[in-house]
């Protein structure tokens, strides 16, 4: 193990390790921890400046319950989900598929369609916006939760096929041959055979699109607009403009924007890091 | 700073109660109630406004019980960008807008229903003083709620503990400026970030450096922003600077987050539009705190020229239900409404509508008063100039004002911006 | 099974041929109707006059004439430059705090969920955290840099630092990204290199350098791929954190394209789509470098 455990070091050594752990986390955690204070501080705190000292009122519940009811924030948590989960599952279903044709068959192009889904996944994604914004305004879609999710969808196929491709091909491939041998037909093979053993995969990339996706902004203001259809991280700026220069407000309105994908990740956090890691050790 | 009392709660109450009255005078110039839909964009985003809007569009509801209309409050500084979309796409029925050069390009490009219709004899005289600035090709295509005056705004206590009056000329505005800061105040407060608010000093500077034709000359872009006329001007604001007479760091906030320096007393002065009262005064600043002047004379001898900007209603070329936003624009532009929703108590602003009553508001009567005694009226600087110049200027002001020794840099480039644009 | 023989069998004898296909079709439809084809289309319109509502006009290359007389063509383009540089940071940032946590204490595992989770909240949260962080009024930063006896700095108000700021924002949740990167890569150092290396007498920043980096190189690789990316594509921190100010001077190519083209006072959709085929070229040197190692690797496997 690198570097050499503290178990091993002098008494002194370990406990200084225990000391500076929960220091260093503070330190790293600072601007996020500030926010968190000034969330649960009154407006007068502001008035008086009383910025850091301890508060004169504690306004937790007053701040956070006003995100909820003083502004169209639950309507835009809901959009985000309403969002998010399509494309989830919209992303998989597509991605389950390429990354099964591609690791599976030998046939020409194999590689020039799997370099160009890499390649795509790479392009920045500004030169799509002024064409996407036209072909979402032809097809009648423009300011709707399904224009965001149908061009989510097809841009993220491209990194989830080179995560499932990659996972297929390194199954053992002597379960395919052998049910080829027993007559399984090529869909029933991907059916009851590839998928199952794609669990870990699909959990793995769910958790990873779903953070990807509920953090988008910049898709979100060049395809939708206004509280019918845009997903909280557009909802925040408005939110913000609504109670601008109220920082305590504007503080709890980001915690909650923010909250969903740091409990997902909490709750899901062996299959996040699976994801992401992957080919981070060979 | 936001509470559901005060201010805001108790000017819902008075719209409340005012919707009784206003139906019933309404209720007879238009028996049958409208049916189907009406989608209403806005972009009166600020608490104030937001809640004088969504009162005064409860009232036409319940005068319409049928009608099903559906309202859409967005960000005031996203809508600038998002109304292109929306006109295009998703056309909602009525939608806010500004007058003048700043409506051009929607009616040039058929986003904006011609409403002639609806500036019939009545209306154009009551609404006479901004028909020309509603009116493109000879017609008009929108109709007016509000305008509302720009000037300085000031710690009316402040300025009477050292003793110091309301200066008339250019002279007196820098030793007040002076006085302020011996006294370790900043002498004017100003947000910068999203660039307008300094196009209001360059409007100001301007307009009294050289006279509102030079300005209007220099906005349509038929005078070269390296003239030295505009340099003048610039050379004015370069004293301003020199006297230190804006907070530090303006580039970082918005205009909202500049009030607490005034709020606090750590600034004076603000130039700003009428809107800055309603939230100076939820602040909690009294009237007798805050003060108005009307921006000083700079060149002796040239008429005072205002800025005043219309807010206007429109009907998106694409809307669906036309009928139902027609009676919705005659509604808002009808006196009994423009008095309401103007009143201090809601937008505290001023309404168009010549049958309107001004409101017995302090700022609006010193306003009322400032704007007719005007020689003309200006839009704004982001509402006179075309988008592009705008935008490049806007930016090249908030450079001056950090780095005035870029002037040169700064009008040369607006120049090769002008020649662009003019360029077509 | 009563389905029409000579079907089955053209089914039967082609399926292995035909299956890729089929799994293929609907993600390539989508793929080239949102993806590849508006490459092809920002090209072409990029030669254009167009505000979006009238018809567009073709000017041939003025557009890239403009850009080449255009001053914050350049601020974007070295701002780009910068945050390509900087946002590297990350990646021995990442290693230095993998390292520190890469121990068996109780309660580690909490610890690196909490280092690691700024990378799971939003970069519009992140951007609005650190400009309330910079805030020269409130901001932590300058009671801290009071206590110091300095400051206050208004960073985002500052022309000449604030990109840096920005990038510090960024690189905030980066690292935490390549951290878990390397968290993972040293799990799997192989133990008995390490015990040989220790026996030869080797410690500290040398058994670092000669025996662990080595073993980290496809940790490395995959931060320097997401980092690259993520510094080109930078927007939304600087959108939400300065709106591109001030007078300009944090734009970058991706914020300045969509500034241009979709913003308040823009709406030139053909000179936008000019800048972002500069952007696209530059990246497109660096898709290439990936895809030919990624093509090496292919073979040598």
């Amino acid at each position: 193990m690198f570097p050499t455990p503290v178990e091993k070091l002098s008494p002194a050594a370990r406990t200084g390790y225990q000391v500076a752990l929960p220091f260093v986390m503070v330190l790293w955690l600072l601007p996020l921890i500030a926010v968190m204070m000034i969330s649960v501080r009154s407006a007068n705190d502001f008035t008086i400046g009383n910025y850091w000292g301890w508060p004169t009122e504690w306004n937790l519940i007053e701040n956070y319950s006003l995100v909820f009811t003083g502004s169209s924030m639950p309507q835009y948590l809901l959009n985000s989900v309403f969002i998010t989960v399509p494309t989830v599952i919209g992303v998989l279903v597509l991605s389950c598929m390429t990354g099964f044709a591609l690791g599976i068959y030998k046939f020409r192009f194999n590689m020039v369609i799997f370099f160009m889904f890499i390649a795509g996944n790479f392009v920045p994604f500004q030169i799509l916006m002024v064409p996407v914004r036209d072909l979402t305004l032809d097809m009648g879609i423009y300011d709707t939760k399904l224009g965001l999710v149908l061009f989510h969808i097809a841009f993220q196929t491209g990194f989830c096929t080179l995560f499932m491709r990659n996972f297929i091909k390194a199954l053992p491939r002597e379960l395919i041959e052998a049910a080829r041998v027993e007559g399984v037909s090529e869909l029933r093979i991907f059916w009851y055979v590839v998928l199952p053993l794609m669990r870990p995969a699909i959990a793995a990339l769910a958790v990873l699109i779903f953070t990807f996706i509920w953090n988008d902004y910049f898709w979100a203001i060049v395809l939708t607009q206004g509280a019918e259809s845009q997903p909280v991280t557009a909802g925040i700026t408005s939110f913000n403009a609504q109670y601008r220069a109220a920082y305590h407000l504007m503080s709890a309105g980001s915690v909650v924007a923010a909250l969903p994908p740091v409990l997902m990740f909490f709750l899901m956090q062996k299959h996040f890091i699976a994801g992401l890691t992957l080919g981070a050790v060979k | 700073m936001f509470t559901l009392s005060g201010p805001l709660a108790k000017s819902l109450i008075t719209v409340a109660a005012s919707a009784v009255v206003a139906t019933s005078a309404f209720a007879q110039t238009d028996g049958e109630s409208l049916t189907g839909d009406l989608r209403i964009f806005l972009d009166t985003s600020n608490p104030a406004p937001r809640a004088t809007m969504e009162a005064m569009i409860a009232e036409f509801q319940e005068m319409n019980p049928e009608l099903n209309i559906e309202t859409n409050v967005i960000d005031r500084e996203a809508y600038k960008t998002q109304i292109r979309n929306f006109l295009t796409a998703n056309a909602p029925d009525v939608a806010t807008w500004y007058a003048g050069n700043r409506m051009l390009p929607f009616v040039e490009a058929g986003l904006f229903e011609d409403v002639s219709d609806l500036w019939d004899d009545e209306m154009s005289e009551a609404l006479a003083s901004t028909k020309p600035s509603m009116t493109i090709d000879g017609a008009q295509w929108g109709v007016p709620y509000t305008y509302y005056q720009w000037g300085v705004y000031y710690r009316e206590d402040i300025f009477a503990d050292l003793g110091l009056g309301e200066p008339t000329t250019w002279d007196e505005f820098l030793n007040v400026i002076n006085v302020l800061n011996e006294n370790d105040i900043d002498p004017v407060t100003i947000g910068t970030k999203f660039l307008w608010t300094a196009g209001g000093w360059f409007d100001y500077l301007n307009l009294r450096q050289n006279g509102y034709e030079f300005h209007m000359d220099l906005t349509n872009g038929e005078v070269a922003w390296t003239d030295q006329r505009v340099r003048d001007t610039f050379a004015r604001w370069g004293e301003l600077l020199e006297a230190d007479t804006f907070i530090d760091n303006h580039a970082a906030y918005s205009w909202q987050e500049a009030l607490p320096f005034m709020v606090n007393g750590d600034a004076a002065m603000y130039l700003m539009g009428n809107f800055a009262v309603a939230p100076l005064r939820e602040a909690g600043l009294s009237d007798d705190q805050i003060g108005f002047f009307q921006f000083p004379e700079i060149t002796e001898g040239i008429p005072m020229a205002e800025d005043a900007p219309t807010d206007t209603f429109h009907i998106p070329a694409q809307a669906e239900n036309k009928d139902n936003a027609r009676a919705f624009l005659r509604f808002v532009a009808s006196a009994d409404v423009q008095s309401e929703i103007n009143s201090g108590a809601n937008l505290g602003q001023l309404p168009v509508n010549a049958n309107s009553t001004v409101d017995d508001d302090k700022f609006l009567n010193e306003g009322f008063e400032m704007l007719s005694n005007a020689s003309a009226l200006a839009q704004f600087f982001d509402r006179d100039a075309p988008a592009e110049v705008a935008a490049a200027a806007m930016e090249g002001f908030q450079q001056f004002m950090v780095q005035p020794e870029q002037l040169d840099n700064i009008l040369d480039r607006l120049e090769r911006v002008r020649q662009r644009v003019n360029g077509g | 099974m009563t389905s029409s023989k000579s079907n089955r069998s053209y089914w039967k004898r082609n399926q292995i041929a035909i299956t890729p296909w089929l799994f293929l079709l609907p993600a390539m439809i989508m793929f080239a109707l949102y993806v590849v084809w508006p490459i092809v289309q920002s090209f072409n319109l990029s030669l254009y006059r167009w505000d979006g509502l009238g018809e567009a006009r073709y000017i041939g290359m003025q557009n890239y004439e403009e850009l080449w007389y255009d001053d914050a063509f350049y601020t974007s383009l070295w701002n780009n430059v910068l945050w390509l540089v900087l946002y590297l940071l990350a990646i021995p940032a990442g290693l230095l705090i993998a390292i520190f946590l890469n121990q068996n204490v109780r309660g580690i595992r909490i610890y690196k969920s909490l280092f690691f989770f700024p990378f799971v909240i939003s970069q519009v949260v992140v951007g609005l955290v650190f400009t309330w962080f910079y805030d020269p009024s409130f901001g932590l930063l300058n009671i801290v840099l009071g206590w110091v006896g300095l400051g206050p700095i208004a960073v985002l108000a500052n022309n000449e630092i604030a990109t840096y700021g920005i990038i510090a924002a960024g690189l905030w949740p980066q690292t935490a990204y390549c951290m878990i990167l390397y968290l993972t890569g040293l799990n799997a150092v192989d133990p008995e290199q390490i015990e040989a290396a220790r026996l030869d007498g080797a410690k500290g920043g040398k058994m670092l350098w000669y025996v662990i980096l080595p073993q980290l190189r496809p940790a490395t690789f995959i931060a320097f791929v997401v980092t690259v990316i993520g510094a080109l594509r930078s927007f939304d921190l600087v959108s939400i954190m300065t709106d591109g100010g001030p007078f300009g001077s944090t734009r970058v190519l991706a914020f300045y394209m969509f500034e241009v083209a979709l913003s308040e006072y823009g709406f030139r959709m053909g000179y936008g789509a000019a800048i972002a085929v500069v952007l696209f070229l530059i990246m497109l040197i660096y898709i290439s470098y990936f895809l030919i190692k990624m093509y090496r690797d292919e073979r040598g496997v």
